[in-house]
């Protein structure tokens, strides 16, 4: 039951300086998104308004108020990767996968969303599925590793 | 006795399949009865070899590149682990041109060993700085530190030693150290490397701020993009407050110091120091006015030195060596050295750590070996999404703070992309407004609102509608932007428009834009 979760999460973290981002990052590790319902329990936690906590979950890109897919694949649109063909490999992406950014397949598998820069720049054009970063991806690699992923 | 083979686990090398590489190594070591030790070290930043497979030799360590797992059999049968020729050898690694020239004093010891060992770390000279620093006054570091002249390196270049300073004369009894790994910039990953390659020397670096101005308490602000440089951190702290480095008697000094990672949840705007003391405390990252400076309000309302990630890791080398040592590398008011890195359409993208002088010449063509495509480079973005497109004309100013500034550009974080001929400047013109309005925190209006008529601005310039009345609303756009934001997203956003403006006229449709008197 997710509300016991979350009630568990943030009697857990509440005591720490700062701790609604902790809170929100660790109920989405556990949970895939941040639900709805989150907010008041988190509100009433940590004595603040339920506008404060929706707006903090809304400020960041990173979390979700809805389940995502079972992957996250994320291309990075960032100039180093423009530079080096990523906007081809995005349009092959969403034709792949049959999706646009912030959507998820219909098999459940993968969603699909833009990253700004992974770090990787050196090795440009770069993709990030859930923690994993992949250097140099072209067409047909990107098949692979998303192919890879989809059968697990 | 094993031959000791280094393979490195960092998130660049890794991208490329090291995992499976040092897999592959490690059963075929076995399948053919050779003791080998494998070493899963931080990388040297040559990324176009990665994964970079080394030897060790009685000549030194001989570098492979880039292995894949289809060429692990061939190694062997080559007689790698003895040094011997392959078509993949680059020879001794420290003779290779890329990293033989380079002035590696922050990264010295990164792509050397296992980044978390705490011996090997200690065996090549980490801890030093820590252990000088414990002899000292909290002034008399800083006045190491001023004359040292380092200066911010996450790209304000404001001198550290006044920030130190202005946070160690703040009078509180809570004092915090936070360190900015929010590296959001596009082309940047040297921040990476040193949480990822040597984290030790991020922790000794924010220990010795915490003795200078008296903080119990820090924080590490690390972008949600980085989960491997987590991994890392969460390791080398642990082994640090295992060892005494961290804790509530630093190697049995009676001082303490506490340091945390926290992690961000992908908003740009968190770089910029405020916002990410904002978010730091549990809030929507939006910015702060300023003043109160952070070192004398910042975390909780305290002081607090806030630094990025190479310029606290800095720290070490030069209460190690001394500020003499330091401030003889670079040129003018620029003293030390910088990690430049260098992608993009590049053939051999990697991270060239230089004293302040070398030109962007010398690091796309000399380092970099010119364009992957092959074709000529265009233009060369310096300093992230915020940072002016720099043409081949100016290709030539050296790399110091003031010189990139006379020109209307900037350092920033050392960062260079380069772009081939077929890169349209007035998309990526468009991409910058587009970027600033997908990031900006909302506080002020020239970047809430200035940064989406901009990409509209743009639409219209880019579909030559009423394209000339267009061109003067984007010049106007562009100065309300860069002098009335409050924060640099806003107000640096103009540089990637105006230079490319600037410099590429045709790709916006016009001749010449002299009639425009850009700001």
């Amino acid at each position: 039951m997710s509300s016991s979760a979350i009630s568990r999460i943030v009697r857990e973290l509440k005591d720490k300086p700062g701790a609604l981002l902790p809170i929100l990052h660790s109920i989405q590790e556990e949970l895939g998104y941040v639900p709805e319902d989150a907010v008041p329990i988190i509100a009433s936690e940590l004595n603040l308004t339920r506008a404060e906590v929706h707006g903090v979950v809304t400020f960041y890109h990173d979390f979700r108020s809805h389940p995502a897919g079972r992957h996250i694949v994320r291309v990075c649109q960032a100039e180093s990767c423009q530079a080096a063909g990523s906007a081809d490999l995005t349009a092959h992406a969403k034709q792949i996968l049959g999706i646009d950014f912030h959507q998820t397949t219909n098999d459940g598998s993968c969603s699909l969303e833009p990253a700004y820069c992974l770090g990787n720049c050196a090795l440009s054009p770069s993709v990030m599925i859930d923690k994993e970063v992949h250097g140099r991806v072209n067409s047909q690699r990107f098949d692979e590793i998303v192919e890879e992923v989809r059968r697990s | 006795m094993s031959v000791l083979v280094y393979i490195p686990q960092d998130s660049g090398a890794l991208s490329m399949g090291a995992n499976a590489v040092a897999s592959a190594i490690e059963k075929e070591a076995a399948k053919r009865g050779t003791a080998i030790q494998i070493i899963r070290n931080g990388s040297r930043g040559m990324y176009w070899l990665e994964p970079m497979v080394e030897v060790a030799t009685q000549k030194g360590r001989v570098a492979y590149g880039p292995v894949q797992v289809r060429d692990v059999g061939s190694l062997f049968d080559s007689g790698f682990l003895q040094g011997s020729k392959h078509a993949l050898s680059q020879g001794l690694t420290e003779n290779i041109p890329y990293f033989k020239n380079q002035e590696r004093l922050t990264f010295a010891r990164v792509g050397l060993t296992d980044p978390v060992s705490l011996e090997d770390y200690v065996t090549l000279g980490g801890y030093r700085g820590l252990t000088n620093a414990l002899k000292l006054t909290g002034e008399q570091i800083i006045t190491e530190l001023t004359e040292s002249g380092l200066r911010g390196r996450g790209g304000a270049a404001f001198p550290t030693g006044i920030k130190w300073k202005t946070a160690f004369s703040a009078s509180s009894d809570t004092k915090y150290i936070v360190c900015n790994a929010d590296e959001g910039d596009s082309g940047t990953f040297s921040d990476r490397m040193i949480m990822e390659g040597d984290p030790f020397t991020l922790i000794e670096g924010m220990t010795i701020a915490a003795l200078a101005i008296g903080a119990k308490q820090g924080y590490i602000y690390l972008r949600s993009e980085y989960p491997h440089a987590r991994r890392m951190l969460d390791y080398a702290l642990h082994k640090a407050y295992f060892d005494h480095y961290l804790g509530d008697d630093i190697r049995g000094s009676g001082k303490t110091f506490h340091l945390e990672v926290r992690i961000g949840a992908g908003a740009y705007i968190c770089g910029e120091e405020t916002a990410l003391l904002e978010s730091l405390e549990g809030k929507r990252g939006m910015i702060r006015y300023r003043p109160p400076l952070p070192a004398v309000s910042g975390l909780f309302g305290k002081p607090t030195i806030l630094n990025n990630v190479i310029t606290l890791a800095s720290v070490p080398i030069i209460l190690d060596k001394g500020a003499t040592f330091y401030k003889n590398y670079g040129m003018g008011r620029s003293r030390g050295t910088l990690p430049f890195q260098i992608s993009g359409n590049i053939k051999r993208g990697g991270l060239i750590e230089k004293a302040f002088g070398l030109t962007l010449r010398q690091l796309l063509y000399d380092y970099g070996g010119g364009s992957l495509s092959g074709r000529p480079i265009r233009a060369v973005q310096v300093g992230g999404p915020l940072g002016a497109y720099i043409p081949e004309s100016q290709f030539d100013t050296p790399l110091d703070y003031e010189s990139f500034a006379a020109n209307k550009a900037m350092i920033g974080h050392g960062g260079a992309v380069a772009f081939d001929d077929t890169v349209d400047m007035a998309k990526m013109a468009r991409f910058a407004m587009e970027f600033c309005a997908l990031e900006s925190c909302g506080k002020c209006t020239p970047c809430r609102i200035g940064s989406t008529r901009g990409v509209e601005v743009m639409d219209k310039i880019i579909q030559n509608r009423n394209r000339e009345a267009n061109l003067y609303l984007l010049r106007d756009l562009c100065d309300v932007m860069l002098n009335g934001s409050l924060c640099g997203l806003g107000g640096l956003i103009p540089y990637p428009v105006l230079s490319a403006l600037r410099h590429f006229p045709q790709d916006f449709g016009v001749k010449s834009v002299a009639a425009l008197n850009l700001p």
